[in-house]
C-alpha cells in the first residue's frame, strides 16, 4: 500500500444519496491524483432501505479497507445501525450526524469515537433544491483537503444533463458544507496527488472482469442476472456488439451454461456470470463441458450463502463448491483475481486457459471486489489470446478423431463448418472418434488425458502472487479478495523488521505441488487467511499440499471483511 | 451459391454415420433417423454446415448415427444449446432431436422459452409416451391410468402434457405433427421445417415396442389431418384441444414471426472501450 490514506464512510437511508455522493468524491479524488478504493453495502431492498459507501482514499494504489475508518457521516441514522460490524471506529474516529435526524445508533455510540453536530438537513434549506448528500460531501472534501476547483469541475461534468440549476444547487449546498466543517477536528489530509491523466482509470471489478473477458476474445456471452453478478452482464451487453459479439438473456441458469457450451462448440470463446446459487445449478453441465471438451468460462462473483444467503454481501465460500461440485472426476480449472485491477488479467487467463485447454474455467471472484470501485493505474495490455488448437489435414480415407489420445491431452478440435471433421461431441464416455463407449480402456484412457492436458500444462508464475521477503520465515497464504489485506498487513510486518511473504494463490486448480514448494523453502509457518466459516482455503490446502509443520488460520465468514489489523495480530502473537 | 452446393449431389447416406444404434429392433426412431438424411439431402445441405443436437435418451443417441456435426449433451438442455450454437453461428442449419421426457419434463422450461425466443431450430421430438432408456417409466405425454410401470403401478394420475397446445401458447411458430410409420411423409414435414425460418416443432410419433408394445397398433391408428395449415393461432389450437393425437402428416400451424437472430456485427477493437474506464 505505502503512502498516506484516508477512511470514511457515507451511511443513509434510500434517496438520501450517498451512494451518488461517494461516488462524486471518487471521482473528484481521483481528479486531484489520488488513488482510492470503494465498496459498498446496502440492505436487502430493491429500493431504498438503508446504504453505505466506504471509501479508503491515498497517495498510491489502493485493494483493502484499512482497520478503521476516520470518520463516519450519516445523512440520517435509519437502519444504519444494521452495518456497524462492517464499520469499525475507533475512538480516534469522528461520528458527523445530523441533530434533526435523531440520534447516533448506540452501537456506533459504543466505539467512543467522537461525535459532531451537523446539520445536513437545515444547511441543505438555505439554498434552493440543496439536498444534505452534498452538505455532507462538501464536509467531506473540506475535511480531507479536497480542493474545490476540482469538485466543481466533477459537478459540472456529472450534472450537465440536469442543467444549469441543479449544478448551482448541489454547488451551493457543497460550499455550505465545506464552511460548515472549517472548525471540525482534524482527520488525515492528504498531499495533493499528480494530476490524473488517460494512464489512470476508475473501475469496478465487474467491470474489470468484463473487460478482461473480451481481451481474452470471448465473443459470447448468455447468463441470467443475479445479484452481485449482474453488473458484469450490465457492461458487457453494450459492449459486445461494439467488438462483434452477442450476449443473450437466457431463461434460467441452466440454458445459460448450455447455451454458452453451443456457442463456444461453434467456435466462439464463450463465457457465463453468476453467484453461488447458480453455479450451484450449473454443476451438472460444467461436467458436460470438462467431458465434451469444450472451452467455457463461468464467472461466480461469490456472496453469503448458503443457499440464497445474503445477497448484497460478500463471502469466500464457494470454494468447495468450485472445486468439489463436478460428479465424477471431472479436472477442470478454477481461478480467483486478487484484486479489483486483477479481474481483468485472471478473467482473460482464464479465457485463455479455457480455450488451449478445451475445458470448463471457473472464476471465484466475490461481490466485495466485484462492486469495489477502485481509482488504479491502466491495466497493461498482456497478450493472453484463447488459442484453440485445430486438427491438421487429413489423409484420405482417415475418420478424424476428434478426442485423439494425444501425449499432451489436448485433441486438435475442429468446428462445424469445416468440411471432412464431422464428429459428435459427447458427454457420455466415448472412444477417441467422440462414439459413446462403456468399455473401461476407453474410460481409462480419456480420464487420463483430460487430467494429463491440465497436470502437464506449464502455467508460469501466474498460479500466485507472491511478495514480500525471499528469506522469510513466515508466510501469510491467501487467495481471492482477501490479498488486499493480507497485503497491507505484509507492508506493516516489514515495516516493523518481520521478514514475511505473502502468497496470494490465482490458480485454485489444479494444484501446483512444485511451485508451491519452492514458494515455501525456508518458511516454518504460515498464516491461512479467507472469509469462510469453516475455513474451506485452509482444508483445501491441507489436503492438497505440504504445509510447514506451523499453521494456523484466520478465517471468518463474511459479511465482515479480513482486516490487515487482525493480520498483523496474528503473526505478531505468533513471534 | 446453390450452383456451388449442387457440384456434389450429396444423397441421404452421405448424412449417415457408420455407427450401429443401440434401438431395439422396431424401434420408431430408425425411421426418424432416415427421414432426418432424406430430408438433408433433399435439401443438398453440406454436412459440415449442419449441427444436430440433443439432450439424453433414446432418440438423443441421434447425433451419433449422423455423420454432421453433432453434438450430444445433458437430459433436457439440448435446446439451450442449440440456440447458442444457431446464435453464435447463424450461417448453420441447426436441428435438435430428442424425446417427450427430455423436451417436455426436465427441459420444460427451455421448450417454453425456445417457442417464444424464435430462434431459427427445428426440433424434431420423438414421442413415445414413456421413457426407454430407464427402462419404462411415464413420461410427461403417458395416459394418467397408464399402469405399465413400477414406479407408477396405479398410473401416474395426472393428466397427460400437450406439447403443441403448449407450444401455440408460448409462442412456437411451425408446427407439424406426422409418424414413424410413414417416413417419407416425416422427411417432407421436416424438411419445411428446416426451410421454415424461426423456430419449428415436428411432433413424431414413434412407438417404443419395447416398453409399450401396444404401441405397435399406431400404425393402424394414425390417421392423415384433414386440415390445411392455418396462420391463426386461435384456430389452431382448437383444433388441438379437441383431437386425439393421432391426426398426423401435416403442418398445422406456420405464423410469420421474424426468426430471433441478434447481428454480432461491430468492428470496433477492444482497446477502444478503455475510453470507459480512463479518468
Amino acid at each position: 500500500m505505502g503512502g498516506q490514506t484516508v477512511s470514511l464512510v457515507m451511511a443513509g437511508s434510500g434517496g438520501a444519496g450517498v451512494v451518488t455522493a461517494g461516488s462524486l468524491l471518487l471521482e473528484a479524488a481521483a481528479r486531484a491524483g489520488w488513488y482510492a478504493y470503494m465498496t459498498r453495502s446496502s440492505g436487502p431492498q430493491i429500493r431504498g432501505g438503508e446504504a453505505a459507501v466506504m471509501i479508503r482514499l491515498g497517495t498510491e494504489p489502493i485493494a483493502s479497507h484499512d482497520d478503521r475508518f476516520h470518520l463516519l457521516v450519516g445523512v440520517d441514522w435509519q437502519n444504519v445501525g444494521r452495518f456497524a460490524a462492517e464499520i469499525p471506529l475507533g475512538a480516534e474516529s469522528l461520528i458527523i450526524g445530523d441533530p434533526g435526524e435523531g440520534e447516533t445508533p448506540e452501537v456506533f455510540v459504543r466505539s467512543g469515537a467522537q461525535q459532531i453536530a451537523l446539520p445536513m438537513k437545515a444547511l441543505a434549506k438555505t439554498v434552493p433544491d440543496g439536498r444534505p448528500n452534498m452538505v455532507a460531501f462538501g464536509a467531506i472534501a473540506g475535511m480531507i483537503g479536497l480542493t474545490e476547483d476540482v469538485v466543481l469541475g466533477v459537478l459540472r461534468d456529472t450534472l450537465k444533463r440536469k442543467g444549469e440549476e441543479a449544478i448551482a444547487a448541489s454547488i451551493a449546498a457543497f460550499r455550505a458544507g465545506v464552511e460548515a466543517a472549517a472548525d471540525f477536528p482534524a482527520v488525515p489530509r492528504l498531499p495533493a496527488g499528480t494530476p490524473a491523466t488517460s494512464e489512470r482509470w476508475s473501475i469496478t471489478g465487474n467491470e474489470a472482469t468484463g473487460m478482461g473477458a473480451l481481451r481474452g476474445g470471448v465473443r459470447f456471452v448468455a447468463a441470467y442476472p443475479i445479484t452481485p453478478a449482474t453488473e458484469v452482464l450490465e457492461w458487457l451487453a453494450p459492449a459486445l456488439p461494439k467488438v462483434g459479439g452477442v450476449l443473450v438473456q437466457a431463461e434460467d441458469e441452466l440454458a445459460s451454461i448450455n447455451q454458452i457450451i453451443g456457442g463456444s462448440y461453434g467456435g466462439v470463446p464463450s463465457l457465463t456470470a453468476t453467484s453461488g446459487p447458480g453455479l450451484a445449478l450449473m454443476t451438472e453441465s460444467l461436467g458436460l463441458a470438462v467431458a465434451a471438451e469444450v472451452p467455457i468460462v463461468v464467472i461466480d462473483v461469490m456472496r453469503v450463502g448458503p443457499s440464497t444467503g445474503i445477497a448484497t454481501k460478500s463471502e469466500q465460500a464457494d470454494l468447495n463448491i468450485a472445486v468439489y461440485g463436478l460428479h465424477g472426476d471431472a479436472p477442470h480449472l478454477v481461478l480467483a483475481p486478487t484484486s479489483v485491477a486483477d479481474c481483468l488479467f485472471t478473467t482473460q487467463w482464464a479465457v485463455h486457459l479455457a480455450e488451449s485447454l478445451q475445458t470448463a474455467a471457473i472464476v471465484l471472484t466475490d461481490q466485495a471486489m466485484g462492486q469495489a470501485r477502485a481509482v488504479m493505474p491502466r491495466s497493461a495490455a498482456v497478450s493472453f489470446i484463447g488459442q484453440r488448437e485445430k486438427p491438421a489435414a487429413l489423409e484420405a480415407g482417415v475418420h478424424y478423431k476428434r478426442y485423439a489420445n494425444t501425449a499432451s491431452g489436448v485433441s486438435p478440435m475442429a468446428i462445424p463448418g469445416m468440411a471432412g471433421y464431422t464428429y459428435t461431441a459427447d458427454g457420455l464416455e466415448h472412444n477417441e472418434t467422440g462414439t459413446p463407449s462403456s468399455q473401461a480402456s476407453d474410460h481409462q484412457a480419456q480420464l487420463d488425458k483430460r487430467l494429463r492436458k491440465l497436470t502437464g500444462y506449464n502455467y508460469g508464475d501466474h498460479w500466485a502472487d507472491i511478495t514480500g521477503d525471499e528469506d522469510a520465515d513466515t508466510a501469510i497464504l491467501t487467495w481471492g479478495s482477501s490479498a488486499g489485506p493480507a497485503r497491507e498487513a505484509l507492508e506493516r510486518l516489514r515495516a516493523a523488521g518481520q521478514r514475511v511473504k505473502l502468497i496470494a494463490v490465482r490458480l485454485i486448480s489444479p494444484v501446483q505441488p512444485e511451485k508451491f514448494a519452492n514458494a515455501l523453502k525456508g518458511v516454518e509457518r504460515v498464516l491461512v487467511v479467507e472469509q469462510s466459516h469453516s475455513g474451506q482455503f485452509h482444508r483445501y490446502l491441507r489436503a492438497q499440499y505440504d504445509l510447514p509443520r506451523q499453521v494456523k488460520a484466520l478465517h471468518h465468514p463474511g459479511p465482515l471483511a479480513v482486516r490487515p489489523g487482525a493480520i498483523v495480530e496474528h503473526i505478531t502473537q505468533w513471534s | 451459391m446453390d450452383a456451388c452446393v449442387q457440384q456434389r449431389d450429396y444423397t441421404a447416406k452421405d448424412y449417415k454415420s457408420d455407427v450401429k444404434p443401440i434401438w431395439c429392433p422396431g424401434c420408431g426412431d430408425y425411421s426418424v433417423l432416415a427421414a432426418i438424411t432424406r430430408a438433408l439431402a433433399t435439401l443438398q445441405l453440406a454436412p459440415e454446415n449442419v449441427a444436430v443436437v440433443s439432450g439424453i435418451g433414446c432418440s438423443s443417441r441421434i447425433p451419433a448415427y449422423t455423420s454432421v456435426y453433432g453434438f450430444h449433451g445433458v437430459h433436457g438442455r439440448a435446446l439451450p444449446v442449440a440456440t447458442g450454437l444457431k446464435i453464435a453461428r447463424p450461417d448453420l442449419t441447426v436441428l435438435v432431436t430428442g424425446g417427450d421426457g427430455d423436451g417436455f419434463s426436465i427441459g420444460g422450461n427451455h421448450f417454453l422459452h425456445a417457442c417464444r425466443r424464435n430462434v431459427d431450430l427445428t426440433y424434431i421430438v420423438m414421442d413415445n409416451q414413456v421413457y426407454g432408456m430407464t427402462k419404462g417409466q411415464a413420461s410427461p405425454t403417458t395416459e394418467p391410468d397408464w399402469e405399465g410401470s413400477k414406479l407408477t403401478p396405479d398410473g401416474a394420475g395426472i393428466e397427460s402434457f400437450h406439447p403443441l397446445v403448449v407450444a401455440l401458447a408460448a409462442g412456437a411458430n411451425f408446427i407439424a405433427r406426422c409418424s414413424s410409420s410413414d417416413p417419407n411423409n416425416v422427411a417432407d414435414i421436416i424438411t419445411q421445417a428446416i426451410r421454415h425460418p424461426g423456430f419449428s416443432l415436428v411432433q413424431v410419433l414413434s412407438p417404443c415396442v419395447t416398453f409399450r408394445p401396444e404401441q405397435q397398433e399406431w400404425k393402424h391408428m394414425v390417421r392423415t389431418a384433414v386440415v390445411d395449415v392455418t396462420d391463426d393461432a386461435a384456430r389452431a389450437a382448437r383444433r388441438l384441444m379437441t383431437d386425439d393425437g393421432f391426426n398426423v402428416g401435416k403442418v398445422l400451424y406456420k405464423g410469420d414471426r421474424p426468426a430471433y437472430q441478434p447481428e454480432a456485427k461491430g468492428a470496433a477493437a477492444v482497446a477502444d472501450l478503455e475510453a470507459d474506464f480512463a479518468l
